[in-house]
This record gives structure tokens, sequence and C-alpha cells, in this order.
């Protein structure tokens, strides 16, 4: 049997049912263990993407990464699971290190494919410049996902959710306080995000580009000089010292397209590059070029998209 | 305050990337390399900075060869007070941390920081082990870090935001942008770290879990479509129809 590592303590995100959906093309049963209070016939759901099973401990927060290690062993050896699937998201990245160590047992960090014939599994490397297959030495292995790499299947199967205790102990960690903006898309996860660069001139001119990111329902995101001035958070910037992204469609206004930014976005889907130079070396990495002001080409993007949608109703 | 920096040497971010021996290695001919930037912009500053306002002591250890004795030195630059190296080549993730683990066993660190993941394999995963082997708390993906006697005070990065929380040390921290500063070493660090203690250590015998068995390199862009800058409903109209992505 399989076993999935989701945190449902927010409800189920995207990246769960791509990771359960994963776990059932390796061509077993998949359970699913879980963390937080979420009502059951939310975790039965899972039987809709191919889980038989979920495991849930309702008395961990899943705050603390030692805590989780803990359940996520204790449901593997409960099971006897010989693949361990997470979401590659800052869960999934805190825990999986953990549970190798204390199983003994591979990892595979950020795949982005199922394993081949061969039984090696396809990652990202140099921060997506090339990419790199990994063989796992260990019976049992751990894989964890980079989200957006596969798309939720449905493989509907009958699916029950027992209380499980872990007994993991108490939190090192205390939570003093947690921001999250309302609505925003987490930028790993996003399937469509719109970015834009020094080009764009000064903080105060970000409204073209949030303009057509919501018209979109896209996810922002940025430059490092853009981030390194304080005109955008940090979490924005992407790149190779930056957030690392594969969404289905990256716009990018008013970036260069040095080699460090496009490090971590050239697993995008499809580029559209809007930039005054046509020399901008983005050009060669796109899909789709305009070669024009985006101070002009952003708003009558969003009023083409905003026509667009409107037509489809 | 004893601090522990785990620093990895990684190419330098415009290095050619490109594969030998039937693309099984990767190709170092002609490739610089420099220390990761996560692991000396953030952990390594930060840690000086705690230093410098609390006393104590900030050691750098790396997994490597004596080819990374300059990676060090640049490190022992910036303000690190001494260095050692593992004399083995990092062979996955589980062998480099188990390596560190077994040194810093016993040794009363109360912080131990790496960056939150190389720019070669970016796969973030030593401090999770680190954290594990050593059955410390791990605060991971961190953007802030305070210490106050025992009690160490972090932003950490969460799924669709930030989080501050409170633990205790001795603990393992993954650092990332926000942290710090990155320092240019000057002309002084730089003669100062050539005397600088490094101790070489031999490894403990252990396997790693996982191979790199081969590598490829992403298929080429075909040439890119170029739209009229006054006809925006052709691009939308082309993202809908041929790319399918809206
Ligand atoms: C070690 C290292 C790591 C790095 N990591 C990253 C990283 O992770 N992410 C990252 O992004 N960078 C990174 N960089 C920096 C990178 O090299 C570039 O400097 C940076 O990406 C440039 O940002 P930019 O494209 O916004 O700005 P610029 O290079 O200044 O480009 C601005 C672009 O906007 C265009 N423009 C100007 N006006 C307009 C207009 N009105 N309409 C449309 N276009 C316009 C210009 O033609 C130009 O192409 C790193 C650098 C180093 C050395």
């Amino acid at each position: 049997m399989n076993l999935v590592y989701i945190n449902s303590a927010n409800g189920l995100s995207k990246a769960a049912l791509e990771t359960v959906t994963y776990a059932k093309k390796l061509g077993s049963d998949v359970a699913v263990v879980t963390n937080g209070g979420a009502d059951s016939s939310v975790l039965s759901t899972l039987g809709t993407y191919g889980a038989s099973l979920v495991l849930q401990d309702s008395s961990l927060d899943g705050q603390d990464p030692g805590q989780l290690v803990k359940l996520v062993a204790a449901a593997a050896q409960k099971i006897g699971a010989t693949t361990i699937i997470f979401s590659h998201d800052l869960i999934g990245k805190a825990v999986a290190p953990r549970l190798s160590v204390r199983l003994k047992a591979g990892l595979v960090a950020g795949a982005v494919a199922l394993p081949e014939a061969n039984g090696n599994i396809k990652v990202n490397v140099f921060s997506g410049k090339a990419f790199g297959y990994v063989k796992v030495n260990t019976a049992t292995r751990i894989i964890s996902l980079l989200p957006n790499s596969i798309q939720p299947e449905t493989n509907s199967t009958a699916c029950s959710v027992e209380a499980f205790d872990a007994q993991a102990g108490s939190s090192a960690i205390k939570v003093l306080a947690t921001k999250k903006p309302e609505g925003a898309i987490p930028l790993p996860e996003a399937e469509l995000v719109v970015s834009a660069g020094r080009g764009l001139k000064g903080p105060e001119n970000w409204g073209i580009v949030e303009d057509l990111a919501s018209a979109l329902g896209a996810a922002t995101a940025c430059s490092r000089p853009v981030a390194d001035i304080g005109w955008r958070p940090h979490h924005e910037h992407v790149g190779q010292t930056g957030v690392a992204i594969r969404p289905n469609l990256y716009i990018a206004a008013g970036i260069s397209g040095a080699i460090q930014h496009l490090a971590g976005v050239n697993g995008s889907k499809v580029i559209v590059v809007i930039n005054t130079d046509a020399e901008a070396p983005f050009f060669k990495a796109a899909d789709y070029g305009i070669v024009g002001d985006a101070f002009e080409v952003l708003p009558r993007f969003t009023e083409a998209v905003k026509k667009f949608k409107a037509a489809q109703h | 305050m004893n601090i522990l920096v785990c620093i990895s040497k990684a190419p330098d971010t415009t290095s050619k990337i490109a594969f030998t021996n039937g693309d099984t290695q990767f190709d170092e001919n002609g490739v610089q390399y420099i220390v990761n930037p996560y692991d000396e912009w953030y952990a390594l500053v930060r840690a000086l900075e705690l230093k410098e306002a609390q006393g104590g002591n900030v050691t750098i250890i790396t997994v490597g060869s004596a080819a990374d004795d300059a990676v060090i030195r640049k490190a022992l630059a910036i303000g690190a007070d001494d260095a050692v190296r593992i004399d083995a080549p990092a062979t996955d993730a589980y062998f480099t941390a188990m390596q560190i683990a077994e040194y810093a066993k016993g040794k009363g660190f109360d912080l131990i920081l790496t960056g939150k993941e190389t720019i070669d394999y970016n796969g973030s995963q030593v401090a999770g082990m680190l954290a594990e082997a050593l059955e410390l708390p791990f605060v991971s993906v961190a953007t802030k870090l305070d210490v106050a006697g025992s009690t160490v005070k972090a932003e950490r990065e969460i799924v669709g935001g930030v989080q501050e929380v409170e633990v205790a040390t001795p603990v393992v921290i993954s650092c990332a942008k926000g942290m710090a500063e990155q320092r240019i070493p000057n002309m002084r660090g730089i003669m100062a770290a050539r005397t600088k203690p490094l101790t070489v250590v031999a490894p403990t015998a252990l396997d790693a879990l996982t191979t790199y068995a081969s590598y490829s390199m992403p298929a080429a862009k075909s040439s890119v479509k170029l739209i009229d800058p006054n006809n925006l409903d052709e691009l939308v109209t082309l993202l809908h129809n041929e790319a399918k992505v809206i």
C-alpha cells in the first residue's frame, strides 16, 4: 500500500489531490494520513481520487514537523507502506527529510513526474536549468511531489475514514502569530502567474499588474531587484534564489530575463513576455512575445481578458 | 552562543550547465564555485550578527574534498571564526546530513543553521535530516531570527503566508531571504581567513540512500510568436485555443 501525507487542517488543497492522484497512479491501494480536525465527509472525498483509507489524527495542528514525522512514521508502520508521498510544499519540505532519517528510506525531493520504466524519478536540478533522475537505494522510498506536476484525476474508490492516535507527543514549536493574506493564491501552487520587474519603474505602478492578475485569477510575482528594493514582498521573488514555480502560464512584464530569473520560471508550460526591448533575453525563452510598453500593454491585456471571460458566460 | 552554520558549495549562478559521461555526471569544466547563496547571505550573515550582538562563536561546516577549501575560506573571510570539513564527497543529502550530525553531536551548539536549499540540487533536505538525526526541533524556511537566552523567535514561511513562532534552543533552522543582507568580505577579512583554523575530519562509514543515475536538459523552446501590441484579443485567443492555458 502507498501512503500519502496531507495537511487537511485548512481543507483539501489542489496539491493534496495531486499527491493522492500520483500515489494511485503508482498502481497500488492508497492510504492517506492527515492531521487536523477536518470533517470525515470532507476527508472521504479523497476516495474520488483513489484513496481507500484515511487515518486522521485530529489532535495534531500540523505546526511541528517533529510531531508530523512521528504521525507519518506510525501510519507507515501500521499499513506497511513501501512508498510514502508528500507534496513538495513548505510542510513536505520540513517533514519528508525527517522521515527519511527516521525510516532510513531514500527521499526523492521535488519529483516532477511518475517514475520512469527503470524506477528512477525525474526531478528539477540546477534550479530548473536541467533534470536529474534519482535512483532510490532502499526498499522503502519517500517522494515529495512538486506542485503542478500532475493534474488531479478522479478514480472513484470506496473510502473509509478512521481516527488514528499517533501519540506524537507535545509540540516543540509555539505559534505566536499567523499572517495569511486573504484570498491570495500561494505562488508555488498557482496555475497562472503575472510577474513584473524593474521595467515597472516603481511600486505605485503595480496596480496594472494586479488588475491583470485579478482578471485572470492569477497570483503575482516579481524579479529579485524588485523585492530587494522593497517594491514587492520577498515571498513574490521568483528565480534561482527565490521561489521556483511551474505554472501553466507565466506572464512577465518589464523583466529582462536574466539567467537567474529564468532558472526559477522556465518550467512554466507557457511563457508570455512583454518588454520594450526586442533584444531582451527573455524573448528567447518565451512562447508569445509582445514588444511594447507594459504601461500600455498590461491594461489592454486586462481588457481583452475581461472581454473573453464575459463572452464565455 | 555557539552557532554551527552548514555551508555547501554551489556552481556560480551564471555557470553553463552541462553533463558528461553519458549524461551521468555534472560537467565541472570551467565551473566556478561559490558559497551557496542561501547559506552565505542569510544563515552565515545572521549568525555573525547574533554573535556580534551577544558574543559566542560561529563555526562553519561542509562535507567535501580539499578542492572545496576555497569556498570555506570565503565563508571565513566574511567572518566565521573557524571551519570544519568532513573529508568526503557529499554523495547525497542523507550522507551529508548524517556526517554533520555525527560531528555536531554532543558539541553543545545552540543554533544549527543552513540555507533553505542549495541552488544546484535544490532538495531542501539537509536541515530536516539533521534535526531528526540530532532529535532537535526544526524551523524550516525562516525569514527572521532572534535569540534571547534560550528562547528563539523566528518568522517562517507557511503555505500561503508567514508565521511567527517560538522555540527553545538547541534548534535547527533553515534560512531564507529576509533574515539578513549579503556581506561583501573586505581585505582584512580575506587576510584573516588564511590563518583561521580549518579542521579536517575523517568521515563516518555510511551509505547514501539515493543516487543521481542520470541527467537531461529541457527541450529547446521553439521560437517566440510575436503578437501585435495593439491586438491583445489575438493573444487571449491564442492562450485559449492554441496554448489552452486559460
Ligand atoms: C547570485 C545571483 C542570484 C540571482 N537570483 C535572482 C533570482 O532569483 N531572481 C531574479 O529575478 N533575479 C536574480 N538575480 C538578478 C538577475 O541577474 C537580474 O539582475 C534580475 O533578474 C533583473 O531584474 P529585472 O529584469 O526586473 O530588471 P532589469 O534587468 O533592469 O530589466 C528591466 C527590463 O524591463 C524592460 N522595460 C523597461 N521599461 C519597460 C516598459 N515600460 N515596458 C516593458 N518593459 C520595460 C527593460 O527593457 C528590461 O528588459 C540574481 C543575480 C545573482 C548575481
